[in-house]
């Protein structure tokens, strides 16, 4: 059984001037001690996927009923705040982005790491302490004692974002979620603390969902990768396979607009145009409309994730063009969708 | 002379020349006491025409200090600054300098006045140095830019909130050519963008720089960035520059330990690539500019520091062709 089973996920928010699905049917797994990356630019929802595992979404979002988030088997959707406390810190942790707003500022840092520890284990204040100590000696922290004592202002962004990172790990959660953990910090102080998570992964043996907008990062991290765009997912597969076997021209897209490397000073190619509004989705697949590649199909019909091989899925329409040429595959009507999708559906 | 001057070309005027600059700030340690913050501590370089130089460091090494102490945003405390040999020195040196060399911020959306429409943002320069006294001609040449940096004319009487993040790093390229400026500044002009829109922003300073012969000081701190878009790159840390050479060779062979731990940090996006990686390690954080460690800034990191590290500063000493760097131990581990 997979330790963490989402299917058919669905996020929504209402707002003034509409529904936003900001994350619209996605489906995936993660397996003990995996490295799960989820890529996307800014709006894709893949900082809403993470928050709907949480469920710490804003007040207008709304899970849609039939999704489903299942960790070790338990259905998480509508299961109701008692048993999400249970959850939140114990089983699943989170670090964010900004290791600045992270932490109280009026609290010393021991004081929050007992808090935490205190609440999710049966610990006591004597105990709770220890752990603590403990903690901070694992992320690196020299003098752990004196620094227990010390407020968030006396540390440094990247001493800041290892004890978010030690707080996150102290009840030894199944899963860390960590939303950009790195983007506010500088290289060298990125490449400690992506380090640090390695060394802890393999450590404690904890699966990790890393978010990230970096393709640097997660071709570093990860395992496993989900390419998201507005508000679904692309592709999904082995780090491998999307990045040396790309099936989806907006992963194809992405791997062509950033310097390598290797690279010397031939041009980039951009992908063109820029996001979709997530309030007026096409019918056909979002990106069709920034795709060089876009067939007729695509603007009009959503493709199904389609297997590339058995560590490899994308949604893409190109994966099935030379079946559509071959004549071996007519859409049916059935299923809403027609080969010479010529008028708009709606 | 330094070895840096010894290098410029008596012949070839570079088209900027920065000579031992320095800012300092005074940070108020109570009531009657400060302490000068040494932002940029010595810095020279030169820039040639139709070239760009690449500033990267982390945050707090000076180098958006440096970017903005050169147009004399910031008063230097000391140094020389040359444009195409001339050394700025008047009030009315700066403002015919700041005619040519114009820039562009990191954040496209606090850069923009939200309450000036797109066509007065592209102009102001304009009327600052009364350059179009025609309006019909100034609003042609308005539109003119827009055009030429990928917008819509049509869009001229919006407002920057109603652009994109990528369309408003646009309206602040038009602005820094709306003076037909020979030389930009790009404080870290695409790390607030988009992965798939930084692309598009990049190949523009490409094409600007390919049609109108311009020069670049690219500021930013996304190595595998500023290697593609560079000729040269200077490295920078706690104020100084410890290492200058050609994008490729720096990147290829860097000689400088912070350099080299610098370099292998960036996460490269091929796993291949990323999973062989060695890593050099750097302990610690960067030390605070008030209280830099004496000699070379980067001893307190560096896993190579010997005693003559804590006296002097190394001489930043030329070592192959145009590849400069400040380090007393580098044939060591090299």
């Amino acid at each position: 059984m997979a330790l963490l089973e989402v299917k058919n996920l669905r996020t929504s928010f209402f707002t003034d001037a509409g529904e936003v699905k900001a994350v619209n049917g996605i489906s995936f797994s993660l397996d003990h001690g995996k490295v799960l990356g989820i890529v996307g630019e800014s709006g894709s929802g893949k900082s809403v996927t993470a928050y709907s595992i949480m469920q710490i979404l804003a007040g207008t979002a709304k899970i849609h009923p039939d999704s489903s988030i299942k960790l070790n088997g338990q259905e998480l959707v509508g299961s109701g705040e008692k048993v999400m406390k249970t959850v939140r810190g114990n089983k699943v942790s989170i670090i964010f982005q900004d290791p600045m707003t992270s932490l109280n500022p009026t609290y010393t840092i021991g004081h929050q790491l007992m808090e935490a520890i205190m609440l999710h284990t049966p610990r006591n204040k004597a105990q709770a302490r220890e752990r603590a100590i403990e903690m901070l000696r694992l992320v690196n922290i020299n003098e752990p004692e004196k620094r227990m004592k010390q407020y968030p202002f006396e540390f440094s962004g990247g001493m800041r974002q290892r004890i978010v990172i030690a707080m996150a790990l102290a009840c030894e959660p199944d899963i860390l979620i960590a939303d950009e953990p790195t983007t506010a910090l500088d290289v060298t102080i990125q490449a400690q603390i992506l380090e640090l998570m390695n060394s802890l992964q393999k450590e404690l043996g904890m699966a990790i969902i890393m978010i990230t907008h970096d393709l640097g990062v997660v071709a570093q991290m990860c395992d496993e990768v989900i390419v998201m765009y507005a508000g679904s997912i692309c592709e999904q597969g082995t780090a491998d396979e999307i990045f040396y076997n790309p099936a989806h021209e907006y992963t194809k897209g992405l791997l062509r607009s950033i310097p390598t490397a290797n690279s010397t000073k031939e041009k980039l190619e951009p992908i063109t145009g820029t996001p979709i509004d997530l309030l007026n989705m096409p019918a056909g697949c979002p990106f069709a409309p920034r795709c060089n590649a876009a067939m007729k199909v695509c603007l009009n019909h959503r493709a199904e994730p389609k297997d590339i091989n058995e560590n490899h899925r994308a949604a893409c329409w190109m994966n099935t063009k030379k079946d559509f040429e071959a004549g071996n595959l007519v859409l049916d009507n059935n299923n809403d969708a027609k080969a010479e999708g010529g008028e708009d559906d709606e | 002379m330094s070895d840096i001057e010894k290098k410029i070309d008596p012949k070839e005027t570079p088209l900027i020349e920065v000579k031992d600059l320095k800012q300092y700030f005074n940070i108020s340690m109570g009531l009657f006491k400060s302490k000068p913050l040494k932002a940029v501590d010595g810095v020279s370089f030169y820039i040639n025409k139709g070239e760009t130089l690449g500033l990267v460091g982390e945050s707090g090494c000076g180098k958006t200090t440096v970017g903005r102490t050169l147009i004399n945003i910031y008063k230097p405390t000391a140094g020389e600054i040359f444009f195409n040999g001339k050394k700025i020195v008047t009030k009315k040196d700066i403002s015919e300098f700041r005619k040519k060399a114009t820039m562009v911020f990191q954040d496209p959306y606090s850069s923009l006045n939200p309450r000036m429409t797109v066509a007065d943002i592209i102009a102001e320069p304009m009327n600052i140095h009364k350059m179009y006294p025609n309006e019909s001609e100034k609003r042609e040449k308005v539109l003119a830019l827009m055009e030429h940096v990928g917008l819509n004319s049509e869009h001229a009487s919006r407002y920057a909130h109603e652009f994109s993040g990528g369309q408003r790093q646009r309206i602040g390229i038009a602005r820094a050519l709306a003076v037909n400026p020979d030389f930009i500044i790009c404080d870290e002009p695409v790390s607030a963008l988009d992965v798939s829109i930084q692309a598009q922003v990049i190949n523009m300073f490409d094409e600007l720089q390919d049609k109108m012969g311009l020069s670049y000081l690219f500021i930013a701190h996304d190595l595998l960035v500023v290697r593609h878009i560079s000729h040269r790159i200077a490295v920078m840390y706690l104020g100084k520059i410890v290492e200058m050479a050609d994008a490729d060779e720096i990147y290829d062979h860097p000689l400088h330990p912070y350099s080299k731990a610098l370099i292998s940090a960036v996460p490269v996006p091929d796993p291949n690539i990323a999973r062989a990686n060695q890593r050099i390690p750097l302990g610690g954080d960067i030390p605070s500019p008030l209280n830099a460690p004496s000699g070379c800034p980067f001893r307190t990191r560096c896993p190579y520091a010997t005693e003559a590290c804590a006296e002097v500063m190394p001489e930043f000493k030329e070592v192959s062709k145009g590849h400069f760097v400040a380090c007393h131990n580098m044939d060591k581990f090299n």
